[in-house]
């Protein structure tokens, strides 16, 4: 019940990001959601994207320091409160999430977080039936 | 098959028998320095003689030899033979000055063949093995001096060269390679390689021993190597300026290199005083040859700073060993004017699993005062955890602190994105503003 997302890993020296967006725009691969963690030395930029197993392989080649990873995805009525009704499940359990961003895709908000106990948060989301977006259905719908 | 457990009998010697051994020797070399203008010229300053030397002891009576007496006289000026009878020149490169040039009789090369091919026969070399030189050829003594000593022992060589990751590893599934030299950094290099490629060495390929030399390594990143590749890795010490390798080398004991005392004498000095150290501990290694031709060097500072082991070595020679290099009395970095050595910090480094193998220090004036930056190579799997490189950058600042009680700011860089230079990998750089 999750997406494929990439890890990347910046120098934070000038040129870093868009060699990483030439590479990608190059293998026509399209960007659907992204953001940056920065600091001081380094940035990390974490990236959904059309064929993320594809982008991971040419990045990689290219001698890019990535990492492919799984987070979640719940698709929530783009309406207020919506996100903290959710995040609220996982909280009232003790789960931390580690990171979250979200976008809106066809009128609906698209929440993408990765918690520190990933097996328990799959348990909240299915007892809870929320809405889950797979790695499929993000194809689908691009 | 059945082989002698000795290459050649000075091997064996004993203390008494070895001393007489070098006695003779020396006489003969310091007779044989007059055919040299340099020699010549410093023994008649010196008032000396070579009848003055009548024991080893007498060694202590001549001036030492330093790099910058070879780049005095450069590029022949030392040579003890005309060029005619020189078969061989290796030069080393000339970043600071004139580089230093030195020659090998036919003679020569073979002794020199001769104390490698006994350097690898001792960690288990034999003919039916094959030996692929991951080594730079050309003027880097460890291309050529390997190739000739693993062929002097009768082992099927393949000179492959530094770099070319890829053909080296299509060489060792294909040829059945047994025995690689590599140096350290680069041993690294070859298994990320492997597991890139879905080979695991244990598996898919016959490697069993190791040759590392070059680049100073901790204990920990031989046993790393040794842990990746499934090998015995075996230190490896030598210098242009006594041939290449072939100098020193560990036994299976794997604790100290044996310097080959029929080829050398071994001082231990104190760096400022010049006067010897006490016994087992850290000085610079002065060397004298005793069998070389066409460049005999006496006394040469070779500026590497180890010590002499103590006690006697299970595996039955008496040539005494050498205890990993501490680093070169001239890489010290005095920071702060505290005193460290690169060695302390990859020991650090190489402790954390996070970590690739490649690291950078860098010294720099900021506001008029020292700084130190250490870039290292972190792992791929780790960089989507913000929190992780966060504590981990913390960390390995409070260990660095704790060891060269500098704090040197800690930064995590991507796998392969520091500098090397002909593959081996650049460790310290220093843009202090020089007084």
């Amino acid at each position: 019940m999750t997406v494929h997302q990439l890890s990347v890993f910046l120098e934070n020296k000038s040129g870093a990001l868009v060699s990483v967006l030439r590479l990608l725009k190059q293998e026509n691969i399209q960007l659907i959601a992204t953001t940056i963690a920065d600091t001081i030395d380094y940035g990390i930029f974490r990236i959904i994207c059309s064929q993320p197993e594809k982008a991971y392989d040419v990045l990689r080649e290219a001698g890019v320091a990535v990492s492919l990873c799984d987070v979640f995805a719940i698709e929530l009525d783009d309406r207020p409160g919506k996100a903290a009704d959710a995040i609220e499940l996982f909280a009232g359990e003790g789960i931390n999430v580690a990171y979250m961003y979200s976008f809106l895709l066809n009128g609906k908000g698209v929440l993408i977080f990765r918690t520190d106990n990933t097996e328990k948060a799959a348990e909240i989301i299915a007892s809870n039936d929320l809405n889950v977006i797979r790695e499929k259905d993000l194809s689908r719908l691009l | 098959m059945s082989y002698q457990k000795f290459f050649n009998p000075e091997e064996s010697y004993s203390r008494s028998e070895l001393e007489a051994l070098q006695l003779e020797r020396l006489q003969a070399t310091v007779k044989h320095c007059m055919n040299s203008p340099f020699y010549k010229e410093r023994f008649r300053k010196a008032g000396l003689t070579p009848s003055d030397i009548r024991t080893l002891d007498d060694l202590k009576k001549i001036p030492f030899t330093t790099k910058q007496d070879l780049r005095d006289t450069y590029p022949f000026g030392i040579a003890s033979v005309p060029l005619s009878q020189c078969a061989r020149l290796h030069s080393s490169s000339g970043t600071t000055g004139n580089p230093t040039v030195i020659l090998h009789t036919k003679k020569d090369l073979e002794e020199w063949a001769n104390a490698v091919a006994r350097c690898l026969w001792m960690v288990g070399c034999r003919p039916e093995d094959i030996f692929q030189n991951a080594s730079g050829y050309g003027m880097f003594t460890g291309g050529l001096g390997f190739q000739y000593g693993a062929e002097k022992l009768g082992m099927l060589t393949v000179p492959a060269g530094a770099g070319n990751t890829l053909r080296q590893i299509k060489f060792f599934t294909d040829f059945g390679t047994t025995v690689v030299h590599a140096i350290p950094s680069y041993a690294s290099r070859l298994y990320e390689v492997m597991c890139e490629k879905g080979i695991d060495p244990r598996r898919d390929t016959k490697l069993r021993t190791l040759v590392i030399g070059a680049e100073p390594h901790s204990e920990d990143t031989r046993k790393r190597i040794e842990e990746m590749l499934g090998v015995k890795a075996y230190n490896s010490f030598g210098m242009s300026e006594m041939c290449g390798p072939g100098v020193a080398f560990e036994c299976p004991e794997q604790n100290g290199m044996h310097i080959w005392e029929d080829y050398y004498i071994v001082e231990i000095v104190d760096p400022d005083t010049l006067e010897p150290v006490p016994d087992g501990e850290v000085g610079e290694l002065v060397l004298t040859t005793l069998k070389r031709e066409a460049m005999p060097l006496l006394r040469y500072r070779t500026r590497d700073l180890t010590r002499i082991l103590p006690g006697e070595c299970p595996c039955g020679r008496h040539h005494i060993r050498l205890d990993r290099m501490k680093g070169r009395s001239d890489d010290m970095i005095i920071l702060k004017g505290v005193n460290i050595f690169p060695i302390q910090i990859e020991t650090i480094l190489m402790q954390f699993q996070e970590l690739a193998s490649d690291y950078l220090i860098t010294l720099e004036t900021l506001e008029d005062n020292d700084a130190m930056t250490v870039d290292v190579e972190m792992k791929d799997q780790y960089i989507d955890d913000y929190g992780k490189l966060q504590s981990l950058t913390r960390e390995i600042t409070r260990q660095l602190r704790d060891e060269i009680l500098i704090t040197p700011r800690v930064r995590l860089v991507p796998k392969n994105s520091l500098p090397k230079s002909e593959g081996k990998a650049v460790r310290v750089v220093d843009t202090r503003k020089k007084y």
